[in-house]
């Protein structure tokens, strides 16, 4: 048993160090740090004075093990671009995503399990084949012409919410949310829908293909043949083997939800991480692309990391052997 | 959680009863102020920003004439020596008293090499503190403009810069930092209260203004928001999230001023669009043409310039919103002739024979850089110039991008071709002449991105500023501009024309510097 | 020609009956697909013949007239009076061309990229397969680590990381290069993990022993065995990821870090159009958005029907 979790933790550890390799390369061959850092009139003498001082001269590893460390400590460096650290710059902005990406994450959840849920009791209805060529649409409509789409009709033509931002935030701490003002509700609206329509479709056609399959399993056939009523069926039996995977998929999402936010953000102007990310990539500012990049990785790892945990947790069969990891 | 909705209903009420004569403005822009260090950048919306937060000691009236600001009064004591009488009792608002200790750190800050303002004060030879509240600027040789000079170099607070190690602005085109770029200190209307760049910057009333009396202030937080896309920035006006929009796009202003409870309001700027080339170099790093440099053949700028179809640009690009131009010299400038703006229609044929006559039968490529987030539809602009020039056979490598990164490759000298705009906060042709021909040297040429180096125009400029004679100076204005006409080193496109749009309770005019001083709002009782 | 091997023969004839039989029988009788087909297909040539039908030179800067600029769908031209059936945009470049010319741009930026994406996908998949133990863990790992970041985050940092490598001089001319590795590049692991499947399966079979026994070249014998076997997976898989890799690259050129607005995809073409939204030239916006979705939802539903075509079970 401790085996298996100190297997995933170190699973876990090794995808950060290539995340963060990766980081490191980008830092070390994209630009020049020195030029960065001294500006343009710098003599030779200066410039290798802070190379040395930077370690730039130190062999690769000792740089690498370095650059690690800095990372774990939360030390990202300065912006090129905003010459403030890259830790406080991304301090400010996780809240807007985070609750953006929950909200999204939320919404497609509830509405995807709703919708595969009534597309797999009425195979044949008309509204659940519409519901799934919407599904279909919405794989092959842009993120950022549904936002467009949204802005004009509920911004421009029917001025019902507000086109960009996040309205007013109350603040707590370090944390800020939207969810207290109204024009902070109304201003996650739009980005939510947005960002969510994907991961709907896509939980919405998970729910569905697993309901189909839990309608067919034995278990459910001999419910039905002791006279269970059909609601009960598809409610109490079939649904609650379909949220395990159904809710497992959702969490390991959430990393792509947070990704994913880029052009969401983009499109609303939504303060974001995603937001600073489309800057930086435009300016080049490799300490925050590099930060960025290690921030999603974390939320990945973790969300990875707990659903082994959970499947440890909940599969009796895992535990006592050294079985090969959940999924 | 229970509690904490109680609490802020409670918050929210205590709120609105304070909201009787309490207002947030919400002020939209397409691009953010590029740094709040008072001489970091001398550009536009930089300006337009800090000019709420900082003054000057001299102002401008919405006529441009020339109103107390710091300063109470000023005179010439000498030939070469303007004296400043301070207004007393100003206070900055870390609460530091103003004195002339901070108008002499200030304009030395202005003089040092980093930052961006040198211009304003060129030809100075020493600032004097007289006694707290005088100040004296000493020139090298007599110069009448230094009050017109003085309108745009703001004052900030001695003791706060030296405290927060920020005595010498920002070098901005090598991405340096320091306190003064997201902090401010500066005895304006408005106190900094929070900084995101290109994000929001919200500024509160500085109850302690020394101008309480004579403006309203009624604004009591100001928010400065950043909106790229331009439909969004239409948008957020239209649903009623933001109060005034400063840059309408042109495409926009129709629309907006149909509709009811908005105002739009219009007029020209002092500012002109233009083409800037390299002239100086031996070759051009982006061009085909090797080991000569065709931007250094007056024919072939000249070949530009009769490619350009400024009419075309007006009318579809602009929609109206601009004056074709035939030099770089806006209007409201002194020494500006109408004669300047008569410009002939394009003529491919002509241009072709004058790039023929250089040595460029079949055209060259070249890069163009070009700002996407400064000027109205400068990539626009851009983008029909490539066209245009495409017809004469010069193939461009377009480079579009924003205005943070378009600067410094002007001021670095990266550029072989670019579009620059250029406003005269003085209203004199000396600025011009000064930031933009003279040859980059010291407090000139700061903007001077074309290696243009001319001893015998670089003599005249100079000997402008120390000129008093006024009907002898404006002589030698006009001489300088003959010459240089005749040089072509830039291509005029047009003087742009601006409209702001807001809600009605809100009654902004255009200024010809583009910038809105939000103290001077009073909302209209509807 | 070289003759065949049995098995090759085997495969091949299994294939050409697959072809034959299921996949053809469910297309005539799949109203969708025939569609979709045809759909793709007018897309397609419309933008493989754009140098030849497009009524003008939408690249070509010079051949515009700017006082054409804003003409609304259906009207004649102020300068040439040649009818602009879609309309102009703001540089008076006629939409219909701007269309077949952008999509032009977004088709080879998708389909260069996918044949990028398999291309290192199945040599990684056959290496992962065939030489197992670490090689395969840390490549199967890599691919693991490449399908948990979404592709648009990959395609950014490639894109940011080409930007800083790039001279800012060649930016524009490397832009479409650029698109096509950093697009190839997010979307390889899904056929690696494919290849990798098969290869698995055909390692232990007699034939690869042998080989390896008179000494030739087992891998590239693999090769040859693997890839008929995974043709219909991996077509499967590539017609999905041709609709995202278009998506991607239109959703670039929107964040505004793909192909420069001289040279319009219709993602850009999309960016510009949106300017417009309120002054009422919605074409500026809606053909190049049409055209697009069109594109995108018809490779899809081309795939969709391809997907359980070649897999029975799953109808």
């Amino acid at each position: 048993m401790i085996a298996y979790i100190l297997r995933s933790l170190a699973q876990a550890v090794m995808v950060m160090l290539a995340v963060a390799l990766l980081a490191f390369s980008m830092f070390r061959f994209v630009g020049d740090p020195v030029a960065n850092m001294v500006g343009q009139e710098a003599s030779v003498a200066e410039r290798a004075e802070l190379a040395e001082r930077l370690g730039l001269n130190d062999p690769f590893p000792v740089q690498f093990f370095h650059f690690v460390r800095d990372m774990t400590r939360g030390e990202f460096g300065m912006s090129y671009r905003q010459g403030r650290p890259v830790k406080d710059l991304l301090a400010e902005r996780v809240p807007a995503t985070v609750e953006l990406a929950l909200l999204s994450s939320l919404f497609a959840l509830v509405f995807g399990i709703a919708l595969g849920v009534y597309a797999a009791i009425n195979r044949r209805g008309v509204l659940a084949n519409a519901a799934m060529s919407l599904s279909l649409i919405g794989v092959s409509l842009p993120t950022f012409l549904i936002g467009i789409g949204l802005i004009y009709l509920f911004a421009v033509e029917l001025r019902w919410l507000p086109s960009f931002g996040r309205g007013e935030v109350t603040r707590f701490g370090w944390w800020s949310t939207g969810l207290l003002t109204e024009t902070g509700r109304k201003s996650l609206i739009m980005p939510v829908l947005t960002l969510g329509f994907f991961q709907l479709t896509l939980i919405m056609r998970l729910v569905r293909a697993e309901m189909l399959e839990a309608l067919r399993t034995d278990y459910v056939k001999f419910a039905r043949a002791r006279g269970i009523p059909e609601r009960s069926i598809s409610f109490r039996h079939a649904l609650r083997n379909t949220m395990i995977p159904v809710v497992t998929i959702a969490g390991l999402q959430f990393g792509s939800v947070i990704a994913f936010a880029i052009v969401t953000e983009t499109v609303f102007q939504w303060p974001g991480l995603g937001a600073l990310f489309v800057q930086a990539v435009q300016f080049v500012d490799i300490p925050v692309m590099a930060a960025y990049l290690m921030f999603v990785a974390l939320v990945f790892v973790v969300v990875n990391l707990s659903v082994d945990l959970l499947y440890f947790a909940l599969d009796p069969r895992l535990r006592g052997t050294t079985a090969a990891p959940a999924r | 959680m229970r509690k904490l909705s109680i609490l802020t209903v409670v918050a929210a009420l205590a709120l609105t009863a304070a909201a009787a004569d309490a207002r947030t403005v919400k002020w939209a822009r397409g691009a953010d102020a590029l740094t709040l260090d008072p001489h970091g950048q001398n550009e536009g919306p930089t300006l337009a920003f800090n000019n709420q937060v900082y003054e000057t000691l001299i102002a401008r009236d919405n006529a441009n004439k020339l109103i107390p600001g710091l300063a109470l009064s000023w005179r010439l004591a000498d030939p070469t020596t303007w004296e400043f009488k301070l207004r007393p009792g100003v206070k900055f608002h870390g609460g530091e008293d103003f004195t002339a200790d901070d108008v002499v750190f200030s304009y030395q800050r202005a003089l040092a090499p980093t930052s961006d303002y040198k211009g304003y004060l060129a030809n100075t030879k020493e600032i004097v503190k007289v006694d707290n509240l005088t100040v004296q600027i000493k020139t090298n040789g007599p110069n009448p403009l230094v009050p017109d000079n003085l309108t745009s170099v703001f004052i900030m607070s001695k003791a706060w810069a030296e405290k927060h190690n920020a005595v010498k602005p920002q070098d901005f085109k090598n991405k340096e930092e320091n306190y003064a770029v997201r902090n401010a200190n500066g005895t304006g209307p408005f106190v900094l209260v929070s900084r995101e760049p290109d994000v929001r910057t919200v500024v509160k009333r500085n109850e302690a203004y020394w101008g309480r009396k004579e403006v309203p202030l009624e604004i009591t937080e100001l928010v400065l928001t950043t909106i790229k896309q331009d439909a969004t920035r239409v948008a957020a006006l239209l649903s009623g999230e933001v109060d005034v929009v400063q840059d309408v796009p042109v495409q926009d202003i129709e629309r907006l001023k149909s509709s009811p409870n908005l105002r739009v309001t219009e007029g020209p700027e002092n500012r002109t669009i233009f083409f800037g080339f390299d002239v100086g170099s031996k070759e051009l790093a982006s061009s085909d043409v090797k080991g000569k440099n065709p931007f250094a053949d007056v024919r072939v700028r000249q070949a530009v310039n009769a490619a350009i179809n400024r009419q075309a640009i007006q009318r579809v690009v602009m929609r109206g919103q601009a004056v074709p131009a035939g030099t770089i010299a806006p209007p409201f400038v002194n020494g500006y002739k109408k004669a300047f703006d008569n410009i002939s229609p394009p003529d491919i044929a002509k241009a072709k024979g004058l790039l023929a006559a250089a040595g460029y039968p079949n055209g060259f490529s070249v890069t163009l850089h070009c700002p996407n987030d400064r000027y109205l539809n400068d990539e626009a602009i851009c983008q029909a110039a490539v066209g245009m020039l495409g017809q004469i056979g010069i193939k461009i490598n377009l480079v579009s991008q924003s205005k943070s990164l378009h600067f410094p490759t002007l001021q670095n000298l990266k550029s072989d071709f670019y579009l620059l705009g250029w406003g005269v906060p003085t209203y004199d042709s000396d600025y011009i002449f000064s930031y933009l021909y003279h040859t980059r040297t010291g407090t000139y040429g700061g903007w001077n991105s074309t290696r243009y180096s001319n001893p015998e125009i670089d003599k005249l400029i100079e000997s402008i500023s120390s000129e008093t004679d006024t009907a002898k100076r404006n002589a030698t204005i006009a001489t300088i501009w003959d010459k240089l006409i005749a040089e072509q080193v830039y291509v005029a496109i047009h003087h742009q024309m601006l409209a702001h749009a807001m809600k009605g309770d809100i009654d902004v005019p255009v200024r010809p510097d583009n910038i809105i001083f939000f103290k001077h709002v009073a909302f209209k009782k509807s | 020609m070289r003759a065949p091997t049995p098995q090759a023969e085997r495969f091949s004839a299994r294939l050409a009956r697959a072809w034959d039989s299921d996949v053809a029988w469910s297309f005539r009788h799949s109203p969708v697909a025939i569609i979709a087909a045809v759909v793709v297909l007018v897309l397609l040539l419309g933008a493989v013949l754009a140098p030849w039908i497009a009524p003008q030179n939408a690249f070509d800067a010079a051949s515009l007239n700017l006082m054409d600029g804003f003409t609304r769908p259906g009207e004649p031209s102020a300068v040439t009076g040649r009818v602009f059936l879609l309309g102009t945009d703001d540089q008076g470049r006629d939409m219909l061309s701007a269309i077949l010319y952008g999509s032009r741009v977004s088709l080879l930026v998708g389909f260069a990229s996918v044949v990028f994406s398999i291309v290192i996908g199945v040599s990684l998949g056959l290496m992962a397969g065939y030489l197992g133990g670490r090689t395969d863990a840390f490549i199967m790992r890599i691919a693991d680590i490449q399908l948990s970041f979404p592709a648009i985050l990959i395609a950014l940092l490639v894109f940011g990381v080409a930007r800083g490598l790039i001279k800012p001089q060649y930016h524009e001319q490397a832009a479409i290069i650029v698109l096509i590795v950093a697009i190839g590049l997010s979307n390889w692991a899904s056929y690696a993990r494919t290849v990798r499947g098969s290869t698995l399966v055909e390692k232990n079979k007699d034939y690869v022993m042998s080989a390896r026994v008179m000494g030739r070249s087992a891998f590239a014998i693999m090769g040859r065995h693997v890839l008929p076997n995974v043709t219909g997976p991996v077509l499967v898989i590539a017609t999905i990821n041709l609709a995202l890799a278009i998506i991607a690259e239109s959703t670039l050129s929107f964040l505004g870090v793909g192909v420069p607005p001289t040279q319009p995809s219709l993602g850009t073409l999309i960016r510009v159009g949106q300017q417009f939204l309120f002054s009422g030239e919605w074409w500026i916006l809606f053909y190049p958005a049409l055209d697009l979705v069109l594109l995108a939802l018809s490779i899809n539903l081309l795939g969709d029907w391809l997907r359980d075509a070649l897999n029975p079970k799953l109808r």
